[in-house]
């Protein structure tokens, strides 16, 4: 792997979102760029199951925010601190991924996406009637967790590498995946499922280990987020318009690549930031997403990539 | 001299008014329902806007009820139109495009349109909760009181079926429909315009979400937001009753209300969804050949 240019590439991005508001210690670029690394890790792990697997997952939400409150309860209520508790979130939404996903991958297509709906349904009315995670009125957590990693200002510069550092991990789990024979059985089965079952691609567990996949790293982004802003409630963690943006994101940049996938969100974050500034359009956020969407699904549904590809073929035995 | 009721058979009553008033919102569902399964019957096209064009019923219950003081039953006819046309234009922006291609296209280009609208609508109306007041005699029966809402309600949803089934059954039209949804080459073959006829069945389909709109916003208050748990409804209605077969998801509707008025006296109202969509999950691992075997030529 380390010989392929796009492991550098790769790395080359990471240094990148380390350095630039390192430098000059520029607090907005790092809130701007913290986001983006959001977007980033939850659209490449989406990725997984859309533009791999071909399968839809309208729940992506649901990892970030089961992770997010399984970290933040971890700290609060048990004292834990921040790096086993992301670990711990990490695992244990995989682990439940796993589960969940044995179970609803037997839906094909679009039914497992309907599916997926649900579990979000699920999983949110039991977390609002979850008492020991406080309801529908969240969890906060106490400003002394910062005093482990240097006060809250240096804790804000430590959660922001531990972001890019997920991201940094996304990113290559994508690609890992890509190359690999797993990844080869899941883009098979993205093409045709029974043709890929008859050639002996074992499905139904290709599909569950994807999904569980995809769950591992957007819990840990989760955990990260809502520690850092020490509080957590349903409807922030569950907030489906995230789980829809990621889904444009990943269409945008074109499904089933690394490089695009992130090219795409980091766009799609610039774009965001500035439509939520200008007065006019702050109300009107999904709108200009579905619209996007559709233009995508109708008119490019080979997204940025798919156009690079077409104009550049040259580029794809370099960008994944 | 009667007998005097023990606190169980007071609380059997009790639950069996319960579950005669969820078939009477079941058949509602069941309507709302067969738009959804009406459309993908004919081109395997999920309608993922079909919540938001329930509300769009709603909402011109609540324009025509109380804006401009129209009987709420009146409202049906003009959203009858209006929601056809809408199935129309969402026809060709959406949907035209995508006839033929994975159904996992159709499903984020639907996708797509509900996210606009959901847009437009919370942008316009926020979250505010409407609600429109509908007063009818209720029918009592011992203790238990049927509001009559409900009851005419489910008396209009058997109607709008029946006239469905009618069109699709006796007019040249409904018959076209059905040869399209049957083969959709071996339809054109003979000279059925099968383009025209798929916009006409994606208008049917949001027409029937929208006078369903209509019958439950005469019975529950609602928010720009409702249309999301009608449409999960309407998706485990569709599966219990077999994807592509409207007779059947008036049947799943029914089944539905059953369900609901049995559970809900024992369980918190936001684990309802829950529950039903357990089911949706269970029914369609547990019987998947039964329902596709029931998708072709079932309408």
């Amino acid at each position: 792997m380390l010989r392929r240019p796009f492991f550098w590439i790769i790395a080359l991005v990471i240094a990148a979102f380390v350095a630039a508001p390192a430098i000059g210690d520029d607090v907005d670029l790092r809130e701007s760029l913290a986001l983006a690394t959001v977007y980033i890790t939850l659209a490449s792990n989406l990725n997984l199951m859309l533009g791999y697997a071909g399968y839809i997952n309208f729940g992506s939400i649901v990892f970030f925010g089961l992770g997010g409150y399984i970290c933040v309860w971890l700290v609060d209520a048990h004292g834990w601190s921040l790096a086993p508790s992301l670990f711990a979130a990490g695992i244990g939404v995989s682990a439940l991924a796993f589960i969940f996903g044995l179970g609803i991958l037997r839906l094909r297509g679009p039914f497992f996406a309907l599916s997926t709906i649900g579990v979000v349904e699920g999983v949110q009315a039991f977390v609002q009637n979850f008492g020991p995670w406080g309801g529908s009125s969240g969890i906060y957590i106490s400003p002394e967790v910062f005093q482990p990693l240097g006060g809250a200002a240096r804790a804000l510069w430590v959660i922001y590498f531990a972001l890019v550092a997920t991201m940094g991990l996304s990113l290559y789990l994508s690609y890992a995946i890509k190359i690999s024979k797993f990844g080869l059985g899941l883009l098979a089965i993205g093409q045709n499922e029974d043709a890929a079952a008859i050639l002996g691609v074992p499905t139904p567990r290709y599909k569950a280990w994807a999904y569980s996949a995809s769950a591992f790293l957007p819990a840990i982004t989760g955990g990260l987020y809502f520690f850092k802003s020490a509080f957590i409630q349903p409807s922030d963690a569950f907030d489906l318009s995230l789980s829809t943006e990621a889904l444009v994101v990943a269409m945008l940049g074109g499904q089933g690549t690394v490089t695009g996938v992130a090219l795409g969100a980091y766009l799609y974050e610039e774009l965001r930031g500035y439509l939520l500034t200008s007065e006019m359009f702050s109300h009107f956020q999904l709108v200009i997403a579905g619209v996007l969407l559709l233009v995508i699904v109708l008119f490019f549904p080979g997204g940025l990539m798919g156009f690079i590809y077409s104009r550049f073929p040259r580029t794809q035995k370099v960008l994944e | 001299m009667p007998p005097v009721p023990t606190l169980k058979t007071k609380h059997m009553l009790g639950i069996i008014a319960s579950i005669i008033d969820g078939v009477l919102v079941g058949l509602v569902y069941g309507l709302s329902a067969m738009g959804l399964t009406l459309i993908w019957g004919v081109m395997d096209v999920i309608n993922l806007t079909h919540g938001t064009m329930i509300v769009g019923g709603m909402f011109a219950l609540y324009f025509l009820a109380n804006g401009l003081g129209v009987p709420p039953y009146l409202a049906l006819p003009p959203v009858l139109i209006g929601g056809f046309l809408a199935g129309v234009l969402l026809y060709w922006v959406a949907v035209h495009r995508m006839v033929g291609r994975p159904p996992l296209m159709s499903l984020l280009s639907t996708f797509a349109v509900n996210l606009v609208l959901i847009g437009i609508g919370t942008g316009v109306w926020g979250t505010a909760l409407f609600n429109v007041a509908v007063s009818l005699p209720g029918v009592s029966i011992g203790r238990y009181t049927f509001p009559g809402a409900h009851i005419l309600a489910a008396v209009l949803a058997a109607v709008i079926a029946a006239a469905l089934y009618l069109f699709l059954h006796s007019t040249r039209l409904g018959k076209a429909v059905r040869a399209v949804a049957n083969n959709r080459e071996a339809a054109e073959l003979v000279g059925i315009p099968t383009t025209r006829v798929l916009a006409v069945s994606v208008g049917c389909g949001v027409a029937l979400a929208g006078l369903s709109g209509v019958l439950i916003g005469t019975l529950f208050p609602f928010t720009v937001l409702s249309g999301d748990g009608y449409q999960l409804k309407g998706f485990v209605v569709t599966v219990l009753g077999g994807f592509g077969n409207p007779v059947g998801a008036l049947l799943g509707g029914v089944a539905l209300g059953l369900l609901e008025g049995a559970v809900t006296p024992f369980v918190p109202v936001s684990w309802t969804l829950v529950i039903e969509f357990a089911l949706f999950v269970l029914v369609l691992i547990a019987f998947p050949a039964g329902i596709f075997a029931s998708r072709r030529g079932a309408l």
